[in-house]
């Protein structure tokens, strides 16, 4: 007994912090210095001059122009999808939950170029009618699978849809693209192309960012606002989504910010045409393809100082005020 | 006897794998009952039943005033429910909160204005009408939870372990506002808590859930 409270008085022995703080320090360092070296390198590349005379191009400021309004439509639209899609995964249990929460992932690991091409061909070799045979099908096995009551009759309801303006649509044989141009919204080598290349992963991006912030306010507060009147929707409106202000305004940057650095599929699908469908990122890849280095450098670091100003306004905005 | 206020007739219910077993139980009108139970044994989830905010009810009915109410969505019911933790609305200021459901239910607006301020008067919320819920002490957001939960005039007031968390000195003051705002609106109230001294001081009634 004596010994005991002997050792519990000793001063017991710890091993100094500093290594971990050091190897914490170290590899913080080691990461900071790689992406400070890559601004670095493109500011020692650029020429001032030549930087100054392609800002100046005509098809650059094109270029620019349209990486704004290609990126904030894409966000916009991200944040308009993303909302209702994150929503109805958080507060709601259905068979089939996990599958389409995986689906939802898939643009962001599928490579780029895949994504360009897979819309290329849906819109240049698939037919209205296939797609609404897809689209039939795809639900009708979501019907069989995905449980019953409301869940069921939409999907039976999709079916049925989808199968009768697949027959009717049977009898033309345009492609996808022929008919949307018709209706004047040609996709293929188009602006309106752009955003449709930049939508698929900035989506998902906000999605991920929405479903975060929904999971984060409690379905209590929907609780209450429905014993003191409310239904599902009203509930969702007048009290979730003021709480989800700020995960929305996250959202949009990181869709935004997902857009402007999306390559791959807008060179496939909407092409990299001077003037006309290039973005700031097919921009660089053309200064490359003709040898000017500097140009390419200058148009990097401007997207880089893009997508920090974008990062840093949030920011400011996001932590000043605002509920949840 | 009169009709009971509240009848629960032999409901069972499922919520996700938890089985509330059969339970029967008669409230009058006007009356106060606590319940009390070991953990886990269903208080909460029977509560949310009655309040409708689990759709699992397997067999039996829940009656209010006579009326059937076992599959009416939670917002025709007529009951007012003041949570645990509290939920009131972080975007709302004191007097949004007790405006909510009578803006909702298209009261006009003097008589919104009254009924706020006689409620606002009556838990002693005069100073706070325009404070957020962050600047709010424990006690304060359950006299606002409570005035919330009161201002559509239910049938039947739900409090779900509503003074858990206070200090001594809170929990006593809140629990005397409770049992007076209970007299004087007259309503019919369902207490859900652990402690058997909260239930004794509060309650007409105490049922004990097995």
């Amino acid at each position: 007994m004596d010994q005991a409270k002997h050792k519990d008085n000793r001063i017991w022995r710890v091993r100094p912090e500093w290594p971990f703080l050091l190897f914490l320090v170290f590899v913080v360092a080691a990461y900071l210095g790689l992406l400070l070296l890559m601004v670095g390198a493109n500011v020692l590349t650029i020429s001032w001059d030549e930087a100054g005379e392609i800002l100046k191009d005509p098809d650059i400021q094109h270029s620019i122009k349209l990486t704004f309004v290609t990126c904030t439509v894409t966000a916009i639209l991200s944040v308009l999808v993303s909302v209702p899609v994150a929503y109805l995964l958080s507060r709601y249990q259905f068979r089939g939950r996990a599958l389409i929460d995986t689906l939802l992932d898939i643009p962001i690991l599928l490579p780029p170029l895949i994504v360009g091409l897979s819309l290329l061909i849906l819109f240049n070799r698939v037919s209205p009618s296939d797609c609404c045979w897809m689209l039939a099908g795809g639900f009708l096995l979501a019907a069989i699978f995905g449980g019953k009551g409301l869940v069921r009759n939409v999907t039976g309801g999709l079916v049925v849809l989808f199968g009768v303006g697949a027959m009717i649509l049977s009898v033309s044989e345009r492609s996808l693209e022929d008919v949307v141009s018709g209706v004047g919204l040609p996709m293929t080598f188009h602006p309106l192309g752009v955003v449709l290349a930049q939508f698929p992963v900035a989506a998902a991006f906000a999605v991920r960012t929405m479903r975060t912030t929904f999971d984060q306010i409690s379905p209590r507060y929907e609780e209450v606002a429905m014993t003191l009147g409310c239904n599902r929707g009203q509930a969702f409106t007048r009290v979730v989504l003021p709480l989800a202000g700020k995960g929305m305004v996250a959202a949009g940057t990181m869709a935004w910010a997902r857009a402007l650095g999306e390559f791959g599929p807008i060179l496939i699908f909407a092409g990299a045409t001077r003037g006309r469908t290039e973005v700031l990122a097919t921009s660089v890849f053309l200064e490359i393809n003709i040898g000017n280095l500097p140009g390419a450098a200058a148009l990097s670091l401007l997207m880089i100082l893009l997508a920090v100003t974008t990062l840093l306004v949030v920011r400011f905005f996001v932590g000043r005020g605002g509920a949840a | 006897m009169s009709n009971p206020m509240l009848a629960l007739e032999k409901v069972t219910a499922r919520v996700g794998r938890f089985v509330l077993p059969e339970f029967s139980l008669e409230i009058q009108e006007g009356e106060c009952v606590a319940l009390m139970g070991p953990s886990g044994c269903g208080k909460t989830t029977l509560m949310e039943t009655v309040c409708g905010l689990r759709n699992g009810v397997t067999s039996g009915r829940i009656l209010l005033d006579g009326v059937d109410i076992t599959s009416l969505p939670p917002g025709a019911r007529g009951i007012g429910l003041v949570p645990q933790d509290v939920a009131l609305f972080p975007t709302l200021k004191v007097r949004d909160q007790l405006e909510f459901g009578p803006k909702l239910h298209g009261w006009d607006s003097s008589e919104t204005k009254v009924r706020v301020e006689g409620l606002a008067l009556d838990l002693g919320l005069e100073m706070l009408l325009d404070r957020s819920p962050g600047g709010l002490s424990g006690g304060e957001a359950r006299r606002v939870a409570l005035g919330r939960a009161l201002a559509l005039r239910p049938r039947l007031l739900c409090l779900d372990e509503a003074l858990t968390g206070l200090d001594e000195a809170r929990h006593t003051e809140v629990l005397a506002v409770i049992r007076k705002m209970i007299e004087r609106e007259g309503v019919t109230a369902l207490h859900v808590t652990h402690s058997k001294r909260e239930a004794e001081a509060i309650a007409d009634r105490v049922v004990v859930m097995e």
